[in-house]
């Protein structure tokens, strides 16, 4: 699990495994749409990459990364898909380039989203960690650290508070 | 400074303020929409964040349609048809239930928006409004449901890509075959936080149901909007629909000076009909490459082509022929509009003799879960937006996107065929002139 997050701190999530992906992985693909009478993250959890790749869901473990090539998340706007990642139990996802509406959505739900251009030379297994505030991807398995880009000052917000509903609340709140 | 793009000044006149591209903006929201998909989550995000007083921000300006799973293929399906209701009545939403049709043409058709409205939608394909001068964008349920409670929406306004196609289009080529043929060009993501605007002469030339597949597949781009300038045919389209001439404000027009990341610029005349071959809407090739394909099934419908005028140029394609052996057809409309309009100018029969299928209004196969699935090695030829692995169906089935005339002359033959070796109608948007629905 990543760190207890308040403002302005975290951020260094614990290492875990990478999961590897491909260019252009659709969120159809992240969770197929029969599953999406669902709203609870274990459930749909329990379905991520279900027609994509079978084995993930039995055998992704707490604090797991996914890592994706360019362009992950595109096609349907349904939040399912990030949300299906954090019931499995995913502390993050880099890739090289992310769909605009996963991108959101993952901010949105506070799972941390890092726009990573060397996140191709992560291979599957590998042991990784995030540093969100600059943007960093660190090899555990490699010893290689990679450069991403840090999200603007304002999103890293949203994400540390948890996401939009708790950033929301806060503000409602007069904060 | 230099001119600014329509997004640009739209998001302006949202925030109050003075804006360019990269900046971020909180702005205010004119139009809210969900459905049984997304709704679920996004009433829980509302009720989250809203406390002990829930109350909707807008419940005039609040569309909650049943489209997805509709009718409801499972109990699980049907029970979040009824969290659609139960919410809606108790906050006092719009709501279209079953068979009332596909969320962004039920805004479009009942009057939601207007030429210079921003529209929010859960779900991808909102960018569609842009071909009526709305900057509608998609968003998660997180983000619809924290914007039900409070109307603002933080924004960054983005760069944008100009498609400019000047003359005439020729026979057999159509919106969708310029969208495919843009999106072929610039790729999947070659839009990707960016809007689309799309001009020339040939676009102003568009009638408005042509407009607006243009903007639905500016998603397929990655597009965040697809905006066209509203213009007189605009409001004659929209007052023919809804009986209200909207007016159009200035800041639905780009500067002359615009300053555009890209300008792609086309002659009409050099482009052909157009197919996206599987799995991705970027694979768009010339039909010549890929005629003589064999093919299992037939799909007419969707939020991109499943209007009146799309469904009609496949009737007048089919009409008092059969469909070739061993093909299936599966028409969907796009609203119980569109289906009252086929049943009162003899569409309906065209295809029910014809040996096809015609169901009740909503997303149909598009949605991948019903009515009309692929199984393993089945190909598919559709009117719709998309076809990833296992979109439709079976993740060992093919998707092909191509113009309803393509559709239509292919349903002759059972394999792709060129839609210029048929004959072919273009209609505008007075086609339903005298039609009463």
């Amino acid at each position: 699990m990543t760190e207890t997050r308040t403002d302005c701190e975290i951020d260094t999530t614990q290492p875990g495994h990478a999961w590897t992906f491909g260019d252009d992985i659709d969120t159809d693909q992240i969770i197929p749409s029969r599953f999406l009478v669902s709203t609870d993250p274990a459930e749909l959890g329990g379905h991520a990459f279900n027609d994509l790749r079978a084995e993930f869901a039995s055998n992704v473990e707490d604090g797991d990364f996914v890592v994706g090539g360019h362009n992950f998340g595109s096609g349907s706007s349904r939040e399912h898909a990030p949300l299906s990642l954090l019931g499995a139990g995913v502390d993050g996802v880099v890739a090289q380039s992310f769909a605009r509406i996963f991108f959101r959505n993952g901010i949105n739900l506070g799972l941390p989203v890092l726009i990573c251009p060397d996140a191709d030379q992560i291979r599957d297994g590998d042991t990784i960690s995030l540093r969100l505030t600059e943007g960093t991807v660190t090899n555990h398995t490699t010893g290689q650290e990679y450069d991403g880009e840090p999200l603007p000052e304002f999103l890293q917000t949203i994400v540390n508070r948890g996401g939009l509903v708790q950033h929301t609340r806060a503000k409602l709140g007069g904060e | 400074m230099t001119g600014q793009t329509i997004s640009e000044k739209l998001l302006s006149e949202k925030s109050g303020q003075n804006v360019q591209a990269g900046d971020y903006v909180e702005a205010a929201v004119d139009v809210m929409m969900t459905h049984d998909v997304t709704g679920p989550l996004a009433f829980e995000v509302f009720e989250s964040v809203t406390g002990d007083d829930p109350e909707l921000v807008a419940p005039d300006n609040t569309a909650i349609t049943i489209d997805h799973h509709a009718p409801a293929d499972g109990v699980k399906a049907a029970n979040n048809h009824n969290i659609v209701r139960e919410f809606a009545d108790k906050y006092g939403a719009h709501q279209y239930d079953v068979g009332d049709g596909i969320c962004h043409q039920v805004l479009v058709e009942e009057g939601f928006v207007s030429p210079g409205d921003l529209v929010i939608g859960a779900d991808s394909h909102s960018t569609t409004f842009g071909g009526v001068g709305c900057f509608g964008t998609g968003v998660g349920s997180t983000d619809l449901g924290t914007t039900l409670a409070t109307g603002k929406l933080w924004f960054r306004v983005p760069e944008t890509l100009r498609f400019e196609v000047e003359g005439d289009l020729p026979d057999g080529v159509y919106a969708k075959d310029l969208i495919l043929k843009f999106i072929g060009d610039v790729g999947f993501a070659g839009c990707t936080y960016k809007a689309a605007e799309y001009g020339g002469s040939a676009v102003e030339s568009l009638p408005v149901h042509e407009r607006l597949v243009l903007s639905n597949m500016a998603i397929e781009m990655g597009g965040k909007a697809g905006l066209v300038a509203p213009d007189e045919q605009t409001v004659e389209f929209l007052a023919a629909q809804t009986g209200t001439r909207p007016t159009v404000p200035a800041y639905t027009h780009p500067d002359d000076d615009a300053d555009y990341e890209a300008v792609y610029r086309y002659r009409a005349d050099t482009i052909s009909p157009q197919v996206a071959i599987p799995s991705n809407p970027e694979n768009a090739v010339p039909v010549q490459e890929v005629v003589g394909t064999d093919i299992d099934q037939l799909f007419v419908g969707t939020c991109t082509n499943g209007r009146y005028e799309d469904i009609r140029i496949v009737a007048d394609i089919i009409e008092a022929e059969q469909l070739a052996p061993n093909v299936r057809m599966v028409v969907v409309p796009a609203s119980r509009s569109v289906y009252k309009q086929m049943m009162e100018t003899g569409v309906l029969q065209t295809f029910v003799d014809a040996g096809a299928i015609v169901q009740s209004a909503g997303c149909g196969p598009c949605f991948g879960t019903h009515q009309g699935v692929l199984g393993d090695g089945d190909v598919c030829l559709a009117t719709a937006n998309r076809n990833f692995p296992g979109r439709e169906g079976s993740m060992n089935s093919e998707v092909y996107l191509a113009s309803p005339a393509t559709v239509g002359a292919s349903a002759l033959y059972g394999e792709i065929t060129d839609p210029r070796e048929v004959a072919l109608n273009r209609y505008d948007d007075s086609v339903l002139e005298g039609v009463g629905v």
